[in-house]
């Protein structure tokens, strides 16, 4: 239990901080209305910011294990140079702009940034995944092919217990930088954490950008502790020796 | 029983199995000998199709292993390689129970065998089964790979090199092992390696390889007293020949036996009559003796072993 300590606490600080900071605003600053962000709560572009980073990552994270799965199978291994290549030069590329070619193309709003985040996000969790698979000792795959298990099995019962943590560091990478990139989301559209940022920068409103800030970095702290206590976890479920790959 | 008939495997320009031909009867263990690359692996590899091979046939108890469905064939294989490949996340007990558990036997029986397993292969510490391969010595591992093997009572044993990565010493008392699980379960085995002391102690047939190809396939002693060429007499050494002999044979089998046990003489060193006529020579060039009284198991003496048994025994 010990481990979900972090994150939890985490999470109670962010939503506290989202829901108090218009009372908590006047109090520290007295007298001075303007200095909270009004056309939307906050805790209403958390959810909406979360929301978009989960549909992407949930979706990206997908395809990208699938895709590592299927390159590294017998029949799909000659696109494994291909897919790697790709997953190496696309991690070179800066997600504003990412972004800022996603416009041409997609158009402004939630869903173009939602489609951009999830390109971006595939690559972390795609390099990790084929890293991981390819960590793993030639003579287990050996000895449980040999010894009877079905491709499924093999894949099921060994290769992602064991390539798993390591898939997870890819995942968490992959949501971090897209709690990041999500917010500048808001310069093309999307309603995120971003807006009061955005909205702070263009009407000189230092305190706008400080709420919007303090709160995409709460809320990248938070995810970062969960991830962490996840792999923590699945040290400890799939391998004799916890805290290390 | 094994047969391949004409089998070879190519790999790509390489031929690295040619055409090779021979039957392991039920219960028999033969072991593949020859230099690194000479493609024991890849003949071991397409008995369990692990590798498809590219001309020739494969029979198991009659039938084409290309005929019986993968998972079965598998299933009823024991299978052991070098590296052990036991899985790092999973414990002593459930790597043993890897088979069965495929098998879908129920967790009593299955925990049973695995204690079964463990006292077979000398293993039945207090908590050996919780352990992880990682905090296993390279015995303790390799046994339990063997262990693993055995789980679910396989007709056939396919080892690959399975002590190669041993010290000596360890290696000598798996091998010992392997004659004892061999006298009690009687396994059709196939074991690979490229030590030919090892293929001696424990062949009932040695097939000797080499690029590819079978060069002489028989009994041990026959392998070292009619080598097929100059490159199995090579291989087995044609200096010590005669030495290789003596560990081929039992003392109890040249011995001279009391009608009635006596009891023993401590003062006086021994041999067993399991032990092999090598060691009672070796015993006997130490002590400088002509003879040895033989020991049984509780340590009384029932024969006597001469040196003019072992001349007779060495050629
Ligand atoms: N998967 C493979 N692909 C290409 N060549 C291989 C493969 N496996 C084995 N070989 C070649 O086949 C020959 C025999 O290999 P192997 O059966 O492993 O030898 P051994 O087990 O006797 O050391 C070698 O020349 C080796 O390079
Ligand atoms: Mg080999």
């Amino acid at each position: 239990m010990a481990i979900w300590r972090a994150p939890l606490t985490w999470l109670v600080i962010l939503l506290a901080s989202a829901g108090l900071m218009p009372d908590l605003m006047p109090v520290l600053f007295p007298g001075q209305a303007s200095l909270v962000y009004q056309r939307d709560s906050f805790l209403w572009l958390l959810q909406h910011h979360v929301m978009l980073v989960a549909a992407s990552a949930s979706v990206g994270t997908l395809l990208a294990i699938a895709g590592g799965i299927m390159v590294t199978r017998p029949w799909g291994r000659d696109f494994l140079p291909l897919v790697s290549q790709i997953a190496s030069i696309g991690q070179t590329v800066p997600p504003v702009a990412v972004l800022a070619l996603a416009v041409p193309v997609l158009g402004f709003g939630d869903g173009p940034t939602v489609m951009a985040l999830l390109l971006y996000g595939l690559l972390p969790v795609l390099r990790n995944t084929l890293a991981g698979l390819d960590s793993i000792p030639a003579a287990v795959t050996e000895a449980a092919r040999g010894m009877g298990m079905s491709s499924a099995q093999v894949l099921i019962k060994t290769e992602l217990p064991l390539a798993g943590r390591v898939i997870l560091a890819g995942i968490r990478t992959s949501v971090t930088i897209n709690i990041a990139t999500a917010a500048i989301g808001s310069t093309i559209g999307a309603r995120t954490l971003g807006d009061p940022v955005i909205a702070g920068l263009v009407n000189g409103n230092t305190a706008y950008v400080l709420e919007g800030a303090v709160l995409i970095g709460l809320l990248a702290i938070t995810t970062d502790s969960l991830f962490e206590a996840l792999e923590r976890f699945w040290a400890r479920r799939f391998s004799a020796t916890p805290g290390t790959v | 029983m094994i047969e391949l008939k004409g089998v070879s495997r190519r790999f790509g320009e390489v031929l690295a199995v040619n055409a090779i031909s021979l039957v392991v009867e039920t219960g028999e263990v033969c072991v593949l000998v020859g230099s690194s690359g000479c493609g024991k692996s890849t003949t071991l590899r397409m008995i369990n199709r692990l590798l498809p091979s590219t001309a020739g046939e494969i029979l198991v108890d009659g039938k084409n292993v290309c005929d019986t469905d993968l998972q079965t064939l598998r299933l009823n294989m024991g299978y052991v390689i070098q590296g052990t490949g036991l899985f790092p996340h999973w414990t002593v007990a459930r790597n043993i129970g890897l088979v069965p558990g495929l098998l879908k036997w129920p967790e009593a029986r299955i925990r049973e065998r695995v204690d079964e397993l463990l006292q077979l292969l000398g293993l039945d510490q207090e908590g050996f089964v919780d352990k992880y391969p990682h905090q296993l010595s390279g015995g303790q591992a390799q046994r339990v790979g063997v262990a693993r093997a055995l789980a679910a009572d396989p007709n056939i044993l396919l080892m690959d090199e399975p002590f190669g990565a041993l010290d000596a010493i360890t290696r000598e008392t798996l091998q010992n092992e392997m004659l004892r699980i061999k006298q009690q379960l009687g396994k059709t085995t196939v074991f690979v390696t490229h030590d030919i002391d090892e293929a001696l102690r424990l062949a009932d047939r040695i097939a000797v390889m080499d690029q590819g190809r079978l060069i002489q396939y028989d009994a041990p002693e026959a392998i070292l007293r009619r080598p097929a060429s100059l490159f199995v007499e090579t291989l087995v050494g044609s200096q010590d020949r005669g030495l290789k002999m003596t560990g081929l044979q039992r003392v109890g089998d040249a011995m001279q036996r009391h009608l009635h046990p006596r009891p023993r003489d401590l003062d006086k060193p021994g041999v067993r009559e399991h032990e092999t006529l090598r060691q009672a020579l070796s015993l006997m060039l130490w002590q400088g003796t002509e003879s040895l009284p033989v020991m049984d198991e509780d340590g009384a003496e029932i024969g006597i072993i001469s040196r003019a048994q072992i001349w007779a025994g060495g050629h």
